[in-house]
Order: structure tokens, then sequence, then C-alpha cells
């Protein structure tokens, strides 16, 4: 799969929000080079990103050796992420059914209960419900505890503590309990794993007042999410996707967080915007190599904050285009698709040249035969079909 | 009347594989619920693991002995006592601190002050008073929606919890809690939880980061949680998994069930396959402690021993209270589905009149200091009612304020703005 990645120049550093320890300034990466401050100058410009469509060519390692960064895998970004964290923070541990001794079953906490020992990387037993609640009552005396999902369908069954407690806790307690836990997982749709591990949990979570939810797409972000999430008050819910671990993506060395609440500018363009997450982002920009091909220009954006969206990236990608494609993983009903088609229509009406069009999953059971299951997700050719009656 | 209990909770994990048979001399459903059948007894468990991985496994269990009274002592020796007549005077305020405020509380509602469902702990005081008032600030308290009186137990002031059931923003959640959610982070109340077993998690995870304190931070801490929840919740999941990894992890924390045989119209004898709560704890590998919840002298003995397991990082306990409810199950409950014999029954149980008789009958205070307490509590709960009646509401500012704790979590708006910097967010207008 094609790893592609915006990488701005750092930004003008400034302490991110961390409560007992004062963290060293370090480089908070945007998806556009701005100043940290809260106040953004309407006049931000697009040009500072650099952006690749298309993958990067297969390094030869005499290239290899003199570019900056390291090469990871996605799933070893996450780690890399997590232990960042841990060691920066000793209340930082993480609950979750055999993330200790075994490594994670994607290997994501592989060797951090070797280093950090059995009671920060905490082996649970099979009771999420139970687990995520002890991870809320854990945050609320202090500690600041990753759940993982082994798949995030498994967290229907925490959904009673996702919910109830780590989405309102801060609010019915009037402020006085702080929830800073992340729950993290896999989860879309895989290769013909069943419909049980292939939900798409983030339309059912996304109306959980009080959650923040993000998505990563690459390893650059996926580390930057994952040390961010962390490091937030909020309880934040970090979605992967079980088909894009082994990504592999050269990533810097220097320490970064990424904004959870901003999109990512993956490609500019002039034609359509296309709005994307997660796997859908590579289906997407297989189609734009295609839409390239023909004469298009799109603008393809990674949303990569579900809940909030970034209105204002999008917006200003609409205000340019004035034409929207939303290519998403979630079922046609209720999606997060659904939810930005309203947003969209809400607050960029007048800027549209056309209906938003939304490619969704079809709302079925992910089937386990292979055919019926690509027939369920969003395929690069009905992208460039999408768009090429968009743009008519 | 209170009976003293020799050797409430003998535990040792070194036991050897002792195989007692239960004596209990239970004969049915009814005899159950009336109690009139328990006697003193030993009741153990039989571990079925072997001597290797057993935990402790012995188990004796303290029940309740609610005979009627022979002829007890009651110039029994100072040293006899179970309390310092300073302990009983504590004790007593308590419970009519707690008794007090929910009667108030009942009178305010039906006045219209406050709304919504509320759940009123009258008859159950002893089982508050009796733990929680062995614990230091830092411990940490788990309740569900029957919470006023723990929280007030604890130290939460009458007024803030007065205010909260009003809905005023001077209450102890700025009211947005209400009465299934009386949080402090000063007195360390974890809440307040409407849907039965969800605070069981949380207690769990609160005794988890007491451990963690200890063993990854190195911290001096030997602080305790406990979990109160009723013998409804007793079938529900979140219950068996967190005995589960409490008793898994020895974690500091005390299963507290307060078990008033109803849950709204549901019988536990109707829910329940083996009614008997406390010996679900050996099944998990805790000991499982029965104990008259009407009686405040032993429910604090049982406390002791359990919460100072605990501390000495000894693993949980699972305690049962044979407790009653003398309300209905909210003040939306007609009541009409309980026996009247029943309530009869527990209403000569009351904990306040038992420890009245104890403080008098062993010359540990005299109706005089009693009534000055009484005194001073209305004047607490009516001082409480006036400053909720005067409070003011929540502003509409107030709306957005607390639902991050990072108000960036509303994201950015499309003029590149956080919405939180938006000027009509502190109005609590803002679009979000």
């Amino acid at each position: 799969m094609e790893a592609s990645f915006g990488v701005s120049s750092a930004a003008a550093a400034n302490a991110v929000n961390s409560p007992a320890l004062s963290p060293p300034s370090l480089p908070f990466i945007r998806s556009e080079a701005r100043p940290i401050s809260w106040r953004v100058d309407k006049s931000r410009k697009a040009g500072k990103i650099t952006t690749k469509a298309v993958a990067a060519q297969a390094e030869n390692p005499a290239s290899a050796a003199s570019k900056p960064g390291h090469e990871v895998l996605l799933f070893e970004a996450l780690r890399e992420g997590l232990e960042e964290e841990m060691e920066r923070d000793p209340r930082v541990c993480i609950f979750g059914e055999d993330v200790g001794h075994y490594g994670g079953s994607y290997k994501v906490s592989k060797g951090l209960a070797d280093k950090y020992g059995d009671l920060r990387v905490l082996d649970t037993p099979i009771a999420e419900n139970s687990f995520t609640g002890m991870a809320v009552g854990a945050a609320m005396t202090g500690l600041r505890p990753v759940v993982e999902g082994m798949n995030m369908g498994f967290l229907l069954l925490a959904f009673n503590q996702i919910s109830d407690n780590c989405g309102m806790l801060h609010y019915t307690s009037g402020g006085q309990f702080t929830i800073p836990t992340v729950i993290r997982g896999p989860g879309g749709v895989g290769r013909q794993l069943g419909a049980e591990h292939s939900q798409r949990l983030e339309s059912y979570f996304q109306s959980i007042p009080g959650i923040q939810m993000v998505a990563c797409s690459t390893p650059y972000n996926a580390k930057g999410l994952m040390k961010a999430a962390i490091r937030s008050e909020n309880p934040v819910v970090l979605f992967e996707h079980v088909l894009l671990y082994n990504l592999k993506e050269r990533i810097p060395d220097e320490e970064y967080v990424v904004s959870l609440e901003e999109a990512e500018m993956v490609r500019p363009g002039e034609h359509v915007t296309i709005l994307t997450y997660s796997r859908m982002r590579y289906h997407v920009m297989q189609a734009a190599k295609t839409l390239v091909n023909k004469g298009y220009d799109p603008e393809v954006i990674d949303i990569r904050s579900l809940k909030p969206f970034d209105l204002y990236t999008i917006g200003n990608s609409i205000k340019k285009t004035h034409k929207v494609l939303i290519v998403e993983e979630c079922m046609r009903t209720g999606g997060i698709g659904a939810s930005l088609t309203a947003a969209i229509n809400e607050n960029f009406n007048d800027y549209l040249d056309a209906p938003i069009v939304c490619l969704s999953s079809q709302d079925v059971p992910t089937p386990y035969a292979g055919t019926l299951e690509e027939w369920t997700v969003v395929q690069p050719g009905q992208i460039v079909t999408a768009v090429e009656q968009l743009c008519r | 009347m209170a009976k003293i209990i020799h050797n409430p909770l003998v535990l040792s994990s070194s036991r050897s594989a002792e195989k007692s048979e239960s004596c209990c001399k239970l004969s049915g459903p009814t005899s159950f619920m009336s109690s009139k059948f328990l006697g003193n007894k030993l009741l153990s468990t039989n571990s079925a693991t072997s001597p290797a991985t057993r935990r402790s496994a012995a188990v004796v269990a303290v029940s309740s002995d609610v005979v009627k009274e022979k002829k007890l002592k009651s110039s029994s020796s100072l040293a006899n006592l179970l309390i310092t007549k300073e302990e009983g005077l504590v004790l007593y305020e308590d419970m009519i601190l707690g008794r007090a405020f929910e009667d108030m509380c009942a009178q305010m509602y039906y006045r219209g002050k406050m709304f919504g469902f509320v759940h009123l702990y009258n008859g159950q005081e002893a089982v508050s008073t009796g733990f929680i008032k062995l614990l230091k600030q830092e411990d940490c308290v788990v309740s569900t929606y029957r919470d006023h009186v723990h929280a007030l137990s604890k130290g939460v002031p009458a007024r803030q919890v007065m205010s909260e059931l009003f809905g005023k923003t001077t209450g102890c959640c700025r009211g947005q809690g209400g009465s299934m959610h009386m949080f402090s982070k000063e007195h360390n109340v974890l809440g307040g939880f409407a849907f039965i077993g969800e605070g069981i998690p949380v207690a769990t995870g609160a005794a988890f980061t007491s451990k963690y304190k200890r063993e990854v931070l190195k911290e001096d801490c030997d602080e305790v949680t406990l979990a109160f929840f009723g013998d409804g919740t007793c079938n529900n999941g979140q219950f068996f998994e967190c005995l589960n990894m409490a008793a898994l992890w020895k974690l500091p924390i005390v299963f507290v069930v307060e078990n008033n045989l109803w849950a709204i119209g549901m019988s536990h004898l109707r829910s329940t396959s083996d009614p008997q709560i406390w010996k679900k704890g050996p099944a998990f590998g805790m000991p499982g402690v029965h104990v008259d919840g009407m009686d405040v002298l032993k429910v604090r003995e049982v406390a002791q021993e359990a919460i100072g397991r605990a501390r000495r990082g000894e693993g949980p306990t699972l305690v049962e209270c044979e407790t009653y409810r003398f309300r209905g199950h909210s003040l939306a409950d007609p009541d009409e589905l309980r026996d009247p014999a029943e309530k009869a029954h527990y209403a000569t149980r009351d904990p306040i009149t038992s420890l009245k008789k104890y403080l008098f009958e062993n010359n540990l205070a005299n109706e005089a200091e009693l009534k000055a307490i009484d005194k001073k509590i209305d004047e607490i709960i009516e001082d409480s009612v006036e400053f909720a009646d005067e409070s003011p509401v929540p502003a509409r500012n107030q709306l957005l304020e607390n639902v991050f704790a990072d108000p960036r979590g509303f994201g950015i708006g499309p003029d590149g703005k956080y919405r939180c910097e938006d000027p009509k967010f502190t109005q609590g207008t803002a679009q979000v």
C-alpha cells in the first residue's frame, strides 16, 4: 500500500497541555504550518505542505542512509508513540487482553511488559466492560490508562462504560473528575474476517458527548495521534485499521505530536474535495492516480478527526472546489459520512455546486466470502466513477 | 440490641485445606428473609484448588443474630464495649444526619423542589455509617443511585448535597449530576451511578490506582476503596467480572452489598439462584462475609477487618449486609408490593433505635446529649435547605463548560478558530 504523508516544517513550539509534568517544548507539527496559539489567522496558506500523491519509490539502501528519520511499520509507530509516552509519564499504563506477555495481538505493545512490568502493561481477563470501567476509575484517581480493544468490535461490550462513564463523568461530576483515557484498537473491514470482526464502531460512538474520536492512517499520524491522545485530558478513541498495520513509512527521529482536531491535507487539488479517513484513504489515492491520468485534479483530505470534524480545513477546500465526495468505510446508515454530509450541508451549503456524494459500505453484515466482502466496501473504481459524475 | 461478635473474620492464606461443613440452619427462603433462624455460625468454604495455588481459601463468615435478646447484660464492663463514647456519638450523629436528610428530601420532593428519580436510604444508615466512618479522606467511596447518605458520611457538606438535589449551581456537581450522581473530588466520592453495576469497575479502577501508586510509583499509599451496591447488582456481569479482577490482583477494595431484599419490585429471592450473596466471594478467592446490616456496631466490626485487610495489601473482601429500606425504591415507587409484616419486622430493627439503646444501656450517652445532636442535625438540614433555596440556578454559560476537560475537544469551526474560542461558547450559546 502506498504511504503518503504531509509533513510541514515544525511550527513554533508551545508546550502541550500537561498537568503535572512540564515537558520540554517539542515540535508540534500540524498539517499546515501555522503557529500553535489558538488564534489562527485566516490567511493560512496551503503552500507549505509537502505531500505526495503517490508513494515514494522503493528506496535503495544508499539513499536511505542519507535520509532523515527512520522507517517503521504502522504498528511499530504506534508502539513508539506508546513507549515514548510511558517513558515520559509514569502514570501512563495499558489495559487490555494479551497486551502484556503476548505483546498485543497486533504487536503494538510488544516488549513493553518486559520493560515496564505487569502492572503498567496489564493483561486483563476477558471482561471489556469491566476493564474499561476500571480504566475510568483509574483515570479519575490519577492514572492515564490506554485501553486496547483487541478488536474494536469487542468494545461493544464496553459501550456502557464508554458512553456513560468515559464520555459523561466529567460533566456529571461538574468538572471535578477528568477521564484522560485512550481507547484504541483495530477495527474496519479486514480480509474475510467475518461480520463481527469487521465492524466500524465510529458510527456507534459518534453521538457520545464528551469523547473525541480520531482515526490514524499512516505511520506518521499514527504515532502522532497516539501521543496526542495520551496527553489529552479528554477521553479519546483512536481507531486503527486491521489492514494498515504493515504500512511502511519514514518518520522523524525527533519527537512530535499531531493535532487531534485537525484534518490532514493529503493531496491539494482544484476540481473536487474528497473527504476520507483510515483505509479508504488508500482506495481514494489509488482512484486519484486514475483520475489524474484522466485529467482530473482531486483534492484529498484525510479528515482524521472523526469527532469533532475539522470544518476549517474541510470548509476551505469546499470553498475552492464546490464539490464534495465522501468516501468512508462506515455503513450508509448513520455513519461518519452521514454526519459529515449533514455538517457540510449546514455550514457550506452556499458553496456547493452539486449535492454531496457519499460513498459508504453497504448496510449489510460483512460477509465472509471474498467476492461479497469486496462488494460491501467502496472500491477505487466506484470512486473514479463518482468523481467523473460529480465533475460533469 | 447489638451482640458482641467474637472472631468476626479469621482469614489466613496459609490455612491448610480444612473442609468444614456449613452449619447453617437456614430452612428456606422465608427464614432467610426474616433472619429468624440465623444464629452465630461458622461458614467456611472448601477450595477446590490445589494447596499450591490456593489464595485465602478458608473463610469464616459472621452472621447476624437477630433473635430477640434474652437477658443481655447491660452492665458489661468497659473492656467489652465495641466503641468509646466519642465513637458512639460520631456514629449516632452520622446516622441521624443521614435519616434527617433523607426525610427532608422526601418533603422537598413533594413540594416540587427536587425532581426526577430520588432514591432514599432510610433504614440502611448502619451500612454507610458503619463502613465510611472508618475511612480516611483519601480513601474512595463508589456508590449507586442511592448515594446521598454515602456522600454525607464521607464528609460532603449537606449544603452541597441538597443544592445538587435542587439543581443549583452550588451543588457538589454544579447541578449537573443530580440525585444519582453525587461526586466529590475533595472527599473522594467517585459517584453516584444511575445504572447498577457500572460503578463497580470504577471502584476497582480506583483500587488499582492505589496498588499502582504503591508498586509502580513507589509512593506511600494504602488507600482503600469501598464499592456499595445492592442485591440486584449481584446478578450483574460487571459484579462478577470485578470480583475476579480484584481477587486476581489483590486490589485494596471492599465490595459492600447492601442487600435490602428488593430491586424495585423484584424480590431478591425471585431473581437469584443462590440468594446467599456472601458465598460468591469465596468462589472468586476472597472472603465472603454476611453481617446484620441493621446493626451499626456489627457492621463496623466487620468493616474494620475488611478495610484492614485491604490496607495491609491482603486483597478484597465481599461483605453482604442484610439491611432494609423503609421507603420505596424511589419517591416515585408506591411501595405496594412488599409485605407489611416484613416492613414492620424491620422497623423494629431500626439501626438508630438500636444504637441509641446500646448507648444508653452501656452508659455511653444520655438522653440530653443525643437530643442535642438531634437538634444540631436539624439545624444543619434546615440550613442546607435554606442554602439550596437561595442558591442560583445554573446560568446558560454553564451548559458547555464541563463537557470536555480540554474544550478544544469541540473542534475547529469553519472560521478556523476552535469552537471554545467563540465568545458565545462561554455564554453557552455557541454552535458546537
